[in-house]
């Protein structure tokens, strides 16, 4: 953004400048007793600005274009998604195939190139189609609570008063609990499963989304351009719609964002406790519970789910942090 | 000062009551019925309704809520329906294994933690700035779980320097800390304990520190002639707020998040405890261990704002 | 030139008194903003004004910062909800059966001042103006396209500038494009809240003058708010002082300028700087600490400060004299009432 831009004096020899001079003249004052003194237009006068025409969101995917570590994490992000995505075609043996002969077998034997489980299974296997629950079940709770949560979040933000005090009041009562134990505590109440894991986490997840929404839309609402917006003579949903929701989303996305990576950790954690995916299925977490009992037989396999879970969590953190810093920028 | 404190303990009262209605009301969301784990599947119904009666689930759910509420706060959990020993008991007991960990995770997490971020944030842009901020990426994206069980496979399978699980020869009621063969069973734990908040805080106070050197006021400073260490005792005595605000949610979440370290390591916690309740369908402990987690968590918020405002005076006006 | 103006407000079809009905009487206006934790006290920030505005002419409204001119604007548009007092426009009273709200808002306009937030950082500025249109009822399309011809009136190319954003314009060119918002639906009066107050002066000029422009092309009534009363007098036909939520002084502009009867318009004029080293002056006119909007002194509200205060001043309120016609110069003094017993009444 420059803040220089030339100006063009007013009566530099530019047609249609019998314009009144730029002076306070004391002759011209307000009233009817002056005949107009000029017809054209004013184009020339304005000094044009020296910058491109480029928008928020084309100047964020610019950021983004020039940041090559956020850009190599998220090929690699995609790429984990790719590989769950197309578990199936990738997947060198059947991930339910038990084999009695061929349990906690390392690396390479007999054609698994990541060793077997304990019930004889095809690790490579296993963590693909794995990949896809515990993917799944990172990224539907942020999606939903998002969803809900922000559109609370602004509601509560806009209307103000009492209905805000409400609803914020009863998002601290959910605050108040440690998510990882909120978590547990839905999940194990619930009976475990991969739903009950999925809509534990969503409830974990909608008071900080709709808290941040909340903030977004308290501070866009005190600006000027909503009351001018209100003056002529717009209704709250139409403002809402126009002039809000442009500016909350950026925050709320990239709160989003960063909550995948959580989440992902999060209901891997609950399979872990048994409070999420329920066997035969394939899950990180749940693969990591089952076969911490064989860490003195073979060690690098038992380690692999978690060393998928870190990866895919790293990964996406560094994203959304490339992301915040590509979204972040005033203006 | 004082109306301020007032008005935030005042706050923290409905919360703790909405608190004790979810912890109530998660027992009734499960499916099926709680008595089934107290009775025999061959109840007759004379049976089932003596026992319903006993335990008060005849009653109508508000009033139900009102006297296991009452029964709470004068301490009264229950009894465990596993161990048939007093819910308190179980909890208070769990509850010092975890504070044990806590105790030793807490100096730990949060000095390292403030060190480095207080470093990165000084030499915001060079590569210790980079290092530790790669440290702390790390550390938050770590799921504990999984490496309290690398070090496991580290320390104790491939080296055997340290033991895998438990809280020592003697279990945890013989638990000596001044014995090294039983503080040795705390070293994993509280390590793998550590990671996550050494991370976050990195983060969080290196973000503050790089933040205020920025601003008008540490220029000033540096004008004034004061040396680059007293600039930096100022700035960092500045980014404490923020900091601590940080820390005192990390305390939560050393309480809510012992559950999953305890599971690998076996260590007798509150967490350890709070997962074999579901897994019984341990009704009044379960209740009981997450009522009081989370009432401590509601503490320690309360005492870290308080904390807070005497810091830092803004908070006070508002 | 009166015919003129007469004939000109005769073809406007919305027109519904004829050009001697005020186009806007305000009547005792009263909002007060209650103070959290301090018991029942409120920021009186508007504590009973009264005032007129015929058609076609420019009201300018001065004071101090805090006096409440703000509020008073946005009180004239229902932005803020009066507690008291009463709006007529061109007859109808604002806020009932006879002129709604809505309605009111489709025949006055604001503009505010160039604070960073008056145009949304994230529309371009061609959506920003045609918003106004657009939420009265026209298609997306016919509002972009009174927006072009909005911005074109105002001195921007709207091909140019249509599809920038608010942080690529400088001060001057948002201004304009705050005016182009403003005259975008249509009003027959505009509310323009401090508008070259964040402006260098050279612009501030450009933009006046500008404005003076619109109002002769489009038959606008101003209602100009303003503390600089250099500007205020190269726009305005009429002058209201202000001083507390109250309204102190209202007159012809040269009238008050020259002859002011308040003590506080004459401390305001007197204290304007002044390039002329022989108008220098050693200490300031107006002396005592600036008002708390909170608890305003008892009597009139100025004595305090004011050089001439005696025993009426601190006990009763002064009251604005009776409108009597456009031409009429009355203060809330002492002075200039026979019967409130202060010993220097001015000759009139």
């Amino acid at each position: 953004m420059t803040d220089y831009t030339p100006v063009i004096p007013a009566n530099a020899g530019i047609q249609g400048s019998g314009a009144p001079t730029a002076v306070l003249d004391p002759r011209f004052r307000g009233g009817d007793d002056v005949t107009e003194q000029q017809t054209e237009p004013l184009y020339e006068e304005q000094a044009l600005p020296a910058t491109r025409v480029r928008g928020y969101w084309q100047s964020v995917f610019y950021r983004l274009r020039h940041d090559p570590v956020t850009l190599v994490f998220a090929v690699i992000v995609l790429l984990i998604v790719l590989a769950a995505v197309f578990a199936p075609l990738l997947a060198p043996f059947d991930p339910y195939k038990e084999s009695i002969v061929g349990r906690l077998k390392p690396f390479g034997w007999r054609g698994h190139p990541l060793g077997t489980d304990e019930l004889g299974r095809d690790m490579l296997s296993r963590l693909l189609f794995g990949g896809r629950v515990s993917l799944l079940m990172g990224v539907v709770p942020v999606l939903i609570a998002s969803l809900v949560g922000g559109m609370l979040g602004v509601l509560a933000g806009f209307v103000g008063g009492r209905t805000n005090t409400a609803v914020m009041r009863t998002m601290d009562v959910f605050y108040a609990f440690p998510s990882v134990l909120l978590a547990v505590a839905i999940a194990g109440a619930m009976g475990g499963g991969m739903a009950n894991g999925m809509l534990a986490l969503t409830l974990v997840f909608t008071p900080p989304m709709c808290r941040v929404a909340e903030t977004a839309t308290t501070q866009v609402r005190a600006l000027d351009y909503i009351e001018a917006a209100r003056a002529s003579g717009a209704r709250t949903m139409t403002i809402i719609r126009y002039h809000v929701l442009g500016n909350v989303l950026g925050p709320v996305f990239i709160y989003a964002s960063s909550l995948v990576s959580i989440s992902i950790l999060l209901a891997a954690g609950l399979s872990f406790l048994g409070l999420g995916v329920r066997p035969p299925l394939p899950d990180w977490g749940l693969m990591l519970s089952t076969l911490r009992q064989s860490i003195y037989v073979v060690p690098l396999v038992c380690a692999l789910p978690g060393l998928a879970i870190f990866i895919t969590s790293i990964c996406c953190n560094l994203v959304s942090d490339g992301l915040r810093a590509a979204m972040d920028v005033r203006m | 000062m004082i109306r301020y404190a007032l008005r935030r303990i005042l706050y923290a009262i409905p919360i703790a009551f909405g608190v004790s209605v979810v912890c109530f009301a998660l027992v009734y969301i499960a499916p099926g019925d709680p008595l089934q784990t107290v009775l025999p599947p061959d109840a007759t119904a004379e049976t089932i309704a003596i026992v319903k009666h006993a335990y008060g689930f005849d009653k109508p759910l508000p009033m139900q809520f009102l006297i296991w509420l009452g029964r709470v706060v004068t301490g009264d959990f229950g009894v465990s329906i596993a161990t048939r020993r007093p819910v308190i008991l179980e909890v208070s007991d769990a509850l010092a294994n975890t504070a044990l960990l806590a105790m030793f995770a807490v100096p730990i997490a949060f000095g390292i933690g403030y060190a480095m971020g207080a470093v990165a944030g000084s030499f915001a842009g060079r590569w210790i700035d980079r290092v530790v901020t790669g440290a702390a990426v790390i550390g938050v994206s770590l799921p504990n779980y999984w490496l309290g069980i690398v070090l496991v496979i580290v320390f104790a399978v491939e080296y055997m320097l340290l033991p895998a699980t438990g809280m020592g020869p003697n279990g945890s009621t013989g638990f000596n800390l001044l014995q090294w063969s039983n503080a040795r069973f705390l070293v994993l734990p509280v390590v793998t304990l550590s990671m996550i908040p050494i991370g976050i805080l990195a983060r969080t106070t290196r973000a503050a520190v790089a933040e205020l050197r920025n601003q008008d006021f540490v220029q000033t400073l540096r004008a004034k002639g004061l040396s680059e260490w007293a600039v930096t005792r100022h700035v960092l005595k500045n980014a404490m707020p923020q900091v601590m605000a940080v820390m005192g949610l990390q305390f939560g979440y050393l309480l809510g998040g012992s559950i999953l370290v305890e599971t690998v390591f076996t260590w007798p916690g509150s967490g350890f405890l709070l997962s074999k309740a579901i897994i019984n369908r341990d009704v009044p402990v379960l209740q009981g261990t997450i009522l009081t987690l989370s009432l401590v968590f509601v503490a320690t918020n309360l005492i870290v704002d308080l904390m807070q405002s005497l810091i830092d005076p803004r908070i006070r006006r508002a | 030139m009166r015919t003129l103006l007469r004939d000109r407000l005769a073809l406007d079809p919305r027109d519904r008194g004829g050009p001697l009905q005020p186009l806007l009487i305000a009547r005792d206006l009263r909002k007060h903003f209650p103070v959290k934790g301090s018991g029942g006290k409120s920021v009186k920030a508007v504590d009973g004004v009264s005032f007129t505005v015929r058609k076609g002419e420019t009201l300018g409204i001065v004071g101090e910062s805090g006096c409440g001119k703000s509020t008073l604007a946005r009180l004239l548009l229902h932005l803020v909800v009066p507690d008291a007092g009463e709006l007529v426009f061109d007859g109808d009273r604002v806020d009932t059966h006879e002129l709604p709200v809505d309605a009111l808002r489709r025949q006055v306009q604001i503009m505010f001042q160039d604070s960073y937030s008056s145009l949304n950082p994230r529309m371009p500025i061609r959506d920003s103006v045609a918003f106004g249109p657009f939420v009265q009822g026209r298609k997306k399309q016919q509002a972009r396209d009174i927006a072009c011809e909005m911005l074109g009136k105002v001195g921007l190319d709207p091909d140019l500038f249509g599809p920038r954003y608010p942080h690529e314009l400088s001060g001057g060119q948002k201004q304009r494009v705050n005016i182009a918002r403003a005259l975008a639906t249509g009003p027959r009066m505009v509310i323009l809240d401090e508008p070259v107050s964040a402006l260098d002066k050279s612009v501030e000029a450009q933009v006046l003058n500008l404005l003076r422009t619109l109002k002769r092309q489009f038959n606008l009534t101003y209602l100009f708010i303003s503390h600089d009363l250099n500007v205020v007098r190269y726009l305005s036909d009429r002058v209201l002082v202000m001083y507390l939520g109250r309204a102190v002084e209202i007159g012809p502009i040269d009238a008050v300028f020259e002859r002011p009867l308040h003590p506080y318009t004459h401390a305001l004029l007197a204290s304007r700087p002044s390039m002329d080293p022989a108008r220098r002056i050693e200490e300031a006119p107006i002396s005592g600490d600036p008002p708390n909007p909170i608890d305003p002194p008892p009597g009139c509200r100025f004595h305090p400060r004011c050089p001439f205060a005696e025993t009426p001043c601190e006990k009763t309120d002064p009251v604005l004299g009776t409108w009597e016609g456009p031409q009429s110069h009355v203060a809330a003094c002492h002075m200039h009432d026979l019967a409130s017993g202060h010993t220097q009444i001015a000759h009139v």
